[in-house]
């Protein structure tokens, strides 16, 4: 029998982030690895074999710029350009979505500062017609559409009367099913599950899309994400479950969600998934993993995990102050830099982009996002009472309205006037 | 002797019927759903190789091959969630959930996403989808295999939510929900899968049969939702019921002598209202019988329904008979079940007003 004198009183173990205001974070809890040091697999590999891949770190692009590396694959310059753009327009679009929303125009935003690579990176490594079941930070998936007008964009975000959700959602809450992009819930995590069960159907149908899940660190923690993973490894789903670490859930430090000593990308593994840990503010290796996740999912070789390593480097929303809980200037040391300087730097140093073109661009989409955002207004704004009529509220509740919702809606309409 | 509607007359006018179990014309239904639509898809737990643990899918897989008709992992945020995103896909996914006892853990997904799906994102993206789940008490089943959870539906805007109480029924409103565009919550009294039942456990079971409501159309047809059934007409009260509750309504208005007028509403909500309200103006008296635990139940809302649209009809109380507000105890079952005794004295107090 142990001798209990032996035994130390438990504690329990709470982590916490090593950097808080005015405490500066140490950020080599991140383990990353040196650009190109981490080998590519053949997309059929088997999900054990990813093991080494679920805790290193997939990056391209070294501090030079250049495209180093088993995971720099030829990709058309064009696509680089467009790829650019495709961030630039997304942070010109959140930058003054965030002053509207100052202006209370609108009436609450979400940007993606920090994380722009992400999802337009892996916009551009899908093919149409295939679904993506994204969180709310994933606006970049449809501003690297050239077929999504700002101008619809921005009418959600002020519920006004042309916008195509009639005023039902909380700004950003887009659904865009002509672009691939599933309708936002806004309670998290359960969209996850629903990607599993879309590629299922494609696969059911012998179809050739893939489904794409989006999900952030914190999320991960809900059992639709475990339950998402068990599905996708046992019905071998074509479709690839990104996991978004962006280090924080509102105040909440990724350790919380899990993270600590770990990665996400380490619990596909687990579930016999094949998993890799990217660099998720390379555009390149962005590129380069989504297209390998996606040739994987559509080659019948089942589903990949994807944890994209980044930084959300503006508040949760505008709700959000997040000085009050990390260093403010967090976002200048995080040692993935910016996506957007990044890939421009890539560019210029191949000859395919300019600092002069650079400045031009982001002039352009500024002027683009203004004008979309006064072609908006015209059709009016939550602040000013012009949206959808108030009896709309009746309507998709059913596909037919029942009679009780007929009664209700005379009833509101009688006792309203 | 029970009435059959004119639905029922029309439909097995001319077509080849045969006797089934509630079991067996549910399994009938979904052959010929699998069969006539190609996007109709069934999983569940334990539903595939070997065909439910009611049997109410075996053979399908058999039939109509593994992608179809599978099994899923004990998970029923799982089994909901990705059948959403089949129905969003473009498929009309038919679920099993093993008990409604064991839903709770997708009520996420039922609630925030299947119900408000069309709503949320403006009719872009929809929830075709069916959810099976054997409901309801009588079989020592215990709190967790025992439970009617209705209420917990009906409070849900965007879900329809259904409760056969014989085959012929079963079939073709099971048929009408995997057809149907909106999410649907199919409760099954698994206490009447194999007869039905007056709430004497101690009496031999009556199967399917030997009973008329067990002769069902072999093909396709289909009974209306938001359609109520006069199941026995009457001049003294009326009973509103569903499910298993229906045959105890019967037994009790016999033994208390009423000539009660059972309305067996089959779809919860949305809901018949003009046969409720028709039958209770014209009885003035009105008994709301479930086995579903009382307070906030859905008895609730129909006597407000009822106080609401007949109240200068009425000449007593609206009485409401329900499970107690305990857990389903298991050694305790009849005294906790509200059978013919309580059913029939509540029919004596609307009575002696």
């Amino acid at each position: 029998m142990n001798t209990m004198s032996q035994s130390k009183p438990l504690h329990l173990h709470v982590p916490e982030p090593s950097g808080r205001p005015g405490r500066e974070t140490d950020f080599s809890y991140l383990h990353t690895s040196p650009a190109g040091a981490v080998r590519r697999p053949p997309v059929d590999s088997t999900p054990a074999d990813t093991s080494d891949l679920a805790y290193g770190l997939v990056r391209v692009l070294d501090d030079d710029g250049r495209a180093v590396g088993p995971w720099a694959m030829p990709i058309d310059k064009e696509i680089l350009r467009k790829g650019l753009r495709a961030m630039l327009k997304t942070r010109a679009y959140d930058a003054r979505m965030l002053i509207a929303q100052r202006q209370k125009k609108i009436s609450f935003y979400m940007q993606c500062l920090g994380e722009e690579a992400i999802a337009t990176a892996h916009a551009l490594a899908l093919e149409e017609g295939d679904m993506c079941f994204p969180t709310y930070r994933q606006q970049g998936l449809l501003l690297s559409r050239d077929d999504i007008p700002m101008v619809d964009m921005i009418c959600q975000l002020m519920s006004n009367e042309r916008d195509p959700l009639k005023g039902r959602q909380l700004p950003v809450m887009y659904s865009y099913k002509r672009a691939g992009f599933f309708t936002i819930s806004g309670n998290l995590a359960t969209q996850f599950i629903q990607a599993v069960g879309w590629a299922m159907a494609s696969a059911i149908k012998n179809d050739t899309k893939i489904a794409s899940a989006w999900i952030g660190d914190g999320a991960t923690a809900e059992a639709d994400f475990h339950t998402a993973l068990t599905f996708a490894h046992v019905y071998r789903a074509p479709v690839i479950l990104n996991v978004v670490n962006n280090q924080w859930a509102i105040s909440t430090f990724q350790a919380i969600a899990g993270g600590e000593a770990t990665t996400f990308a380490a619990r596909g593994v687990g579930c016999g998934i094949a998993s890799l840990r990217v660099d998720g503010n390379d555009f390149l290796a962005v590129y380069a993993a989504s297209r390998w996740a996606a040739e994987r999912a559509r080659s019948n070789l089942g589903p990949t995990l994807i944890e994209w390593v980044t930084y959300r480097g503006g508040p949760h929303s505008t709700s959000d102050d997040p000085s009050r809980y990390r260093p403010a200037d967090d976002w200048s040391h995080f040692p993935l830099g910016d996506p957007v300087t990044r890939l421009k730097q890539h560019l210029v140093s191949i000859g395919a982009w300019s600092d002069e073109e650079h400045v031009a661009t982001q002039k352009e989409f500024e002027t683009e996002v203004g004008a979309a955002l006064k072609e908006a207004e015209r059709f009016g704004s939550l602040a000013e009472g012009r949206m959808a009529d108030a009896a709309s509220m009746f309507e998709d509740v059913y596909k037919e309205m029942p009679e009780h919702l007929r009664r209700q809606r005379e009833q509101m309409l009688r006792e309203k006037s | 002797m029970n009435v059959r509607d004119k639905e029922q007359q029309v439909a097995t006018a001319g077509t080849t019927t045969r006797r089934m179990t509630m079991i067996q014309a549910l399994r009938s239904a979904m052959d010929i759903m699998l069969e006539r639509d190609p996007n109709v898809v069934i999983f569940g737990q334990d539903v595939g190789y070997f065909g439910g643990v009611f049997r109410c899918t075996e053979g399908l897989q058999a039939k109509y091959g593994k992608s179809r008709v599978f099994d899923a992992p004990i998970s029923e945020g799982g089994i909901v969630g990705t059948a959403i995103g089949m129905a969003a896909y473009g498929l009309r996914p038919v679920v099993e959930v093993q008990f409604a006892d064991y839903f709770y853990p997708a009520s996420d997904q039922i609630v925030s996403e299947a119900a408000r799906m069309r709503y949320r994102s403006a009719g872009d993206f929809t929830s075709p989808l069916t959810i099976r789940m054997p409901c309801g008490g009588g079989i020592y089943g215990g709190q967790t295999h025992s439970q009617s959870p209705e209420a917990l539906f009906t409070h849900v805007c965007g879900l329809r939510t259904v409760m056969p109480s014989n085959p012929y029924d079963a079939k073709g409103l099971l048929i009408s929900c995997i057809e149907n565009d909106d999410p649907v919550i199919f409760l099954e009294p698994k206490r009447i899968y194999n007869g039905p039942f007056d709430g004497y456990p101690d009496r031999p079971l009556v199967p399917w049969s030997a009973h008329p409501m067990g002769e069902v159309p072999e093909g396709y047809y289909t009974v209306p939702l938001e359609s109520a059934k006069v199941f026995r007409p009457g001049k003294d009260l009326t009973v509103i019921t569903y499910g298993t509750m229906v045959y105890v309504s019967e037994a009790a208005a016999r033994e208390a002598g009423v000539d009660a007028e059972i309305i067996d509403l089959r779809s919860l909500w949305p809901m018949d209202l003009p046969t409720v309200v028709e039958s209770v103006k014209k009885t003035g008296r009105c008994v709301v019988v479930h086995e579903a635990t009382r307070t906030s139940g859905f008895g609730a809302e129909l006597v407000s329904l009822v106080q609401e649209n007949c109240f200068y009809h009425l000449e007593a109380p609206i009485e409401r008979v329900a499970g107690w507000d305990t857990p389903y105890p298991h050694a305790q079952e009849w005294a906790y079940f509200p059978g013919p005794a309580r059913v029939a004295a509540a029919m004596k107090r609307a009575m002696e007003n």
